[in-house]
């Protein structure tokens, strides 16, 4: 085979692995309807992998339960986690590399100092800044001056999951060891989020392949999550959606409504408050999504979820009040407060007349 | 008893009242299918889901109420500008110390109702459209009101695919997520539905101990004044 270039294609890498062209074409056109891209797009994307030398990648874990990363090894296509895993160059990663100590280290630091501004910087967790950083150590550094070191030379910054995204549970009241998301650590270098606790394992893939393929983020929204996977409430893609709208709902969770599968909306779904792809691309390989097996969405991908209130209640908790306390909960006291107000009122302005009546 | 004389006043003019019904008719609807939204009814149905689009037309009949509400939230923005001394905004943030000593006489004498000097009462009079109480009271609600464009076109957005919902999309980006929003949204309801109360009870309160017609003022326009 000949080498074209000084660092391997991914089409190369693919083949070495024993790959066909057949599996390596079944790969493009999957990650480019996992991308929501076009029939046209697929071309692009094989030519891009064929043509485009390996991105280094490196993957560094901060305060997370690695949970994005098993969704990631676990999405539906092998040469997702064959290429982009272990090919893709990630260079370091500490769950997945082989290397360890001094040696995943100096991995990693060749990789940031040969690559420097070419590397995709992947991370997965939330960083604290509490108490100097100390919370969360590796070889030897605070999570902040790895995350530093590392953004520092960095071509894009992709935030995996909810705790690098949003924050997600150690950023929950009362927050102590302050984590806080990477975005809003650094400000000079593209960054996409994809919040999710885990994402699921194809958007990841679809992402990443879209970064490395095209050498550019995906087209993103306001708050910097793709499009292709974020546009949409999981509410908007819901199989359930229908009895929303004919307004069947289940009542509790052993009605006879749930046995008909009506909508969870009143056991506390927040699918419609929710974006993401679950209902499109749903998960392990496609076979359900927590709607679909009875159990309401809980926002997982949604900032400050944790703190949104009960998870069963279709209630959101008024910050200071409490959770039992909920919007109509306080709404209902105060409009009695006010109507006992007007009626003391009109009693006593109906009294100060017949005295003045009265008088005259 | 005396007998007594009486002028009347063109106070609200045609927009101002149209403004005023299609406001009320649109909060009474955006409020009553809020509240379904947030918390549906329980039903039971032998439909099929396909046979039925219950929460679908309590949804448009909300998001069509909104429109409304925007609509006469427009034109009573422009009626602030061209309109008469009542209904020019100046009227709802004048500040000034006049409007000052009205309002404590009105939180005096009309919300507690303290006795007053018959001589000093001169300063009922300056209030012949809002007194300093109410118009400030608009200005909150006037405030409630964008929270609730604000907010709701922001949750809307997503789904919509004209315009100007869509100038909107940033709102939830904005404040955070969806939920932040949603409650906003819903806290401003119960506001703008304590106003509601306190604002009709104390128009039938002025019209019962003052004589006014403010009642009728909204539908004919006219107030009518005691001479002096």
């Amino acid at each position: 085979m000949a080498v074209t270039s000084k660092r391997e294609t991914y089409l190369e890498s693919i083949l070495k692995m024993g790959y066909t062209r057949r599996d390596f074409m079944k790969f493009a056109t999957y990650m480019a309807a996992y991308m929501g891209l076009e029939n046209s797009a697929v071309g692009q994307i094989a030519h891009a992998l064929e043509k485009t030398p390996r991105l280094p990648v490196i993957w560094e874990h901060y305060q997370e339960c690695t949970c994005c990363s098993e969704s990631f090894i676990r999405s539906d296509h092998p040469i997702v986690a064959d290429i982009i895993l272990d090919k893709i160059s990630l260079d370091y990663t500490e769950t997945l590399m082989a290397a360890a100590g001094e040696q995943a280290e100096a991995a990693k630091h060749e990789t940031m100092k040969k690559y420097h501004g070419e590397y995709i910087l992947c991370v997965e967790g939330s960083i604290p800044l509490g108490d100097d950083g100390n919370y969360c150590c590796i070889a030897g550094k605070t999570a902040i001056q790895q995350f530093k070191e590392a953004a520092e030379g960095a071509k894009a910054i992709i935030a995996w999951g909810s705790c690098a995204s949003n924050g997600c549970v150690q950023s929950a009241k009362p927050n102590p060891t302050d984590a806080t998301p990477i975005h809003k650590l650094v400000s000079d270098k593209p960054l996409i989020r994809v919040p999710g606790c885990p994402p699921i394992g194809e958007v990841m893939a679809g992402v990443i392949v879209h970064v490395v393929a095209f050498g550019r983020l995906p087209e993103l929204d306001g708050a910097k999550r793709p499009k292709a996977f974020y546009a949409k409430r999981v509410h908007d893609s819901c199989y359930r959606r229908a009895y929303y709208d004919a307004g069947l709902f289940v009542e509790s969770f052993d009605d006879e409504n749930a046995k008909k599968g009506y909508c969870l909306y009143k056991v506390g779904c927040k699918g419609p408050m929710t974006y993401n792809a679950c209902g499109t691309i749903k998960w392990n390989n496609g076979v359900s999504y927590p709607i679909q097996s009875g159990h309401g969405c809980f926002g997982c991908s949604e900032d400050n979820f944790w703190d949104n209130g009960p998870i069963y209640e279709r209630l959101t908790a008024i910050p200071g009040f409490g959770i039992e306390h909920t919007a109509d909960s306080i709404g209902k006291a105060v409009t009695g407060a006010v109507a006992v107000g007007v009626a003391a009122h009109a009693v006593a302005s109906t009294i100060k007349n017949k005295l003045k009546k009265s008088e005259n | 008893m005396k007998e007594k004389e009486f002028k009347r006043i063109y106070v609200w003019q045609v927009p101002v009242r149209i403004f005023h019904w299609a406001n009320a008719l649109s909060i009474v609807v955006l409020a009553v299918t809020g509240i379904i939204i947030a918390n549906p009814p329980a039903l039971q149905s032998d439909h099929e889901a396909y046979e039925t689009f219950y929460m679908g037309y309590v949804r448009v009949s909300h998001f069509i109420a909104a429109y409304v509400f925007v609509a006469a939230m427009l034109l009573r923005i422009y009626w602030a500008f061209v309109g008469n001394q009542y209904a020019h905004w100046k009227s709802f943030v004048p500040f000034t110390k006049k409007w000052f000593s009205n309002l404590f006489y009105v939180i005096k004498h009309d919300v507690f109702m303290l006795p007053y000097n018959e001589k000093k009462s001169k300063l009922l009079h300056i209030s012949v459209g809002h007194n300093s109480l109410a118009s400030f009271t608009y200005l909150i609600m006037f405030v409630l009101a964008l929270i609730m464009v604000f907010t709701g076109f922001g949750l809307y957005s997503q789904n919509a695919s004209w315009w100007l919902p869509k100038l909107f999309s940033w709102v939830p980006t904005f404040l955070g997520s969806d939920f932040t929003t949603r409650l906003i949204h819903h806290i401003s309801m119960w506001l703008i539905i304590f106003l509601v109360i306190i604002h009709i009870y104390f128009v039938i309160y002025h019209d019962v101990t003052e004589k006014e017609g403010e009642v009728s003022s909204m539908i004919n326009g006219h107030i009518f004044k005691e001479k002096s």
